[in-house]
């Protein structure tokens, strides 16, 4: 099973998690993960954790992509509108954007919850992915 | 003691599939004779970047002064996506404030490919901007209609609200002659064009671009000395970056910051471009004649409306409908047409907003004329955490 981006998100039997760091010291979460000094510009804390983001969440917009998006996308031939959501995630304060599986912008609506899985691209490899709530 | 504009000029907008390098220099010209200055006598000359072009358009100060022929005067060159413009004049603005030059010159313009913008090519995994369409597919107008789909939702927007600034801003651009596109188009039109990112359609989005625009900017001695008469001044000109936590998902990230441990500021990023804009010029929303904001959506306009302070949140779209924000309205906004009529030229944007509202102050654009405009506002965002507002003033 290849990933399509290495350390963003992580496929194990308890489902599909995203990655994201986390301050010990003022509880600031980032997505993608982002070690290092905490974006929070009012604390000093210069090693952010690797930890696991919350599994589903609330839609804060949606779209789609009626036509081909350009490279380095990798479009499938027939094309098929790529769905896309925004996700709020809600103990963590952070919104994420994803493609989203078997849902298409008519059956979405802002506010109504996702679940995340994971699905390929049509190269092959796998990226995240939002889901209806199982 | 004040920076004023002495001289605007432009290349007229199109997909002519020319040089950067000539729109530039056609507009720096123009800019140069409406201020009645000699290039020679330019004694700081700022390019705004372009990413395509290669190496030339890297370092577009450099390209312009080339051009217009070595004159040994102080130069710079700076890229902030689409508020290159911008702050390419604030550095001149700047430069002039600190007396270190009376007069400078100020140019952006650009060419582009045809169709999405898309990453700057190559195998580059660290790359956000490449990351987004890499991993996503995630274009620029699927972020525009995530605000247009949240503004649907949060508001009640319709797309026949949308469609409505579309056919104001065409009908303001029939009347400039620097416009790409001059038809006005009617909501039917809009409507009934394909769907791109849903609700946003091909007439909602920006076409990209050719063009340039170019500025000349002087000390108020200066002017004074060279006989200006009633000069427009460049009253502030805003650069702030967001403030933690940025809560609204921008161009080209994959999530905002979280909220959950500091929470989110009073001001939204775009509201707080302008909130800087109006403190350094000390007016304010209720004293704007017209405003130029970056119409990349015809629905992102009227999120501008609301963040510049035109209306209370939610109120943009009645404020069209009343006919107030087109010419001949209480507070016209885009009279030039705005980006639905020029479309997207990254680096000679923000400068071309200086040029209308220059225009429009100094009683000069014609049928697009707003009577006794006395303050102006323009306002852009560059890509993730480049603000950009210009108030000008008589
Ligand atoms: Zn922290």
């Amino acid at each position: 099973m290849t990933l399509a981006i290495e350390g963003w998100f992580a496929v194990d039997e308890d489902g599909v998690f995203l990655l994201g760091t986390r301050c010990a010291t003022c509880g600031t979460v980032t997505f993608p993960p982002r070690p290092g000094l905490c974006p929070n510009p009012r604390c000093d804390a210069t090693s952010m954790e690797t930890t696991r983001l919350p599994r589903r969440g609330r839609v804060w917009s949606y779209t789609n992509a009626c036509y081909p998006p350009p490279a380095p996308y990798v479009a499938a031939d027939p094309y098929v509108p790529v769905t896309l959501a925004a996700v709020e995630l809600d103990e963590v304060g952070i919104v994420v954007l994803g493609q989203v599986k078997g849902l298409t912008v008519n059956e979405l609506e802002v506010g109504m919850e996702l679940e995340l899985t994971s699905g390929p691209l049509s190269d092959g490899p796998l990226v995240w992915m939002w889901e209806r709530v199982s | 003691m004040s920076v004023v504009v002495l001289g605007v000029g432009m290349h007229p907008w199109g997909k002519w599939g020319r040089p950067f390098l000539e729109y530039g220099v056609a507009a720096a010209r123009a800019a140069l004779r409406d201020a009645g200055v000699a290039w020679t006598d330019v004694e700081f000359v700022v390019g705004a970047d372009t990413i395509r072009n290669g190496y030339p358009g890297f370092v577009a100060g450099a390209s312009y002064a080339q051009a217009l022929g070595w004159s040994g005067a102080r130069i710079a060159s700076c890229y902030a996506a689409c508020a290159s413009g911008a702050q390419a004049v604030d550095i001149a603005r700047t430069r002039i404030l600190a007396g270190l030059c009376d007069v400078a010159l100020v140019v952006g313009a650009d060419s582009t490919p045809k169709g999405f913008f898309k990453p700057v090519g190559g195998d580059r995994p660290d790359d956000p901007d490449w990351l987004r369409f890499r991993l996503l597919g995630a274009t620029n107008p699927a972020y525009f209609a995530l605000y247009a789909r949240r503004r649907m939702a949060v508001y009640g927007s319709t797309p026949a609200d949308f469609a409505a600034v579309k056919v104001k801003n065409s009908r303001a651009g029939s009347l400039n002659p620097m416009a790409r596109y001059r038809k006005p188009v009617t909501a039917e039109e809009v409507l009934a064009s394909p769907l791109v990112a849903d609700p946003l359609r091909l007439m909602d989005i920006c076409a990209t671009s050719d063009g340039g625009a170019a500025v000349v900017l002087a000390s108020e001695s200066f002017a004074r000395r060279r006989g200006s008469r009633a000069p427009v001044r460049l009253a502030a000109v805003s650069t702030v970056t967001p403030t933690f936590p940025s809560t609204i998902l921008e161009l080209p990230n994959f999530a905002t910051d979280s909220c959950a441990a500091v929470p989110a500021p009073e001001r939204p990023f775009r509201a707080a471009i302008a909130h800087a804009a109006y403190e350094e010029a000390g007016v304010g929303p209720e004293d704007v004649s017209l405003a130029e904001v970056y119409d990349l959506s015809t629905a992102l306009e009227l999120d501008w409306m609301e963040d510049v302070g035109l209306c209370p949140p939610g109120e943009a779209a009645k404020l069209l409908h009343d006919g107030e924000t087109g010419l001949g309205g209480r507070i016209p906004v885009n009279p030039s047409g705005g980006l639905a009529s020029f479309g997207e030229a990254i680096p000679a944007q923000a400068i071309a907003q200086l040029c209308e509202l220059t225009a429009q102050l100094r009683g000069e654009a014609g049928e697009r004329q707003v009577p006794a405009a006395r303050v102006g506002l323009a306002a852009n965002q560059g890509l993730f955490g480049h603000g950009s507002a210009l108030i000008v003033t008589t």
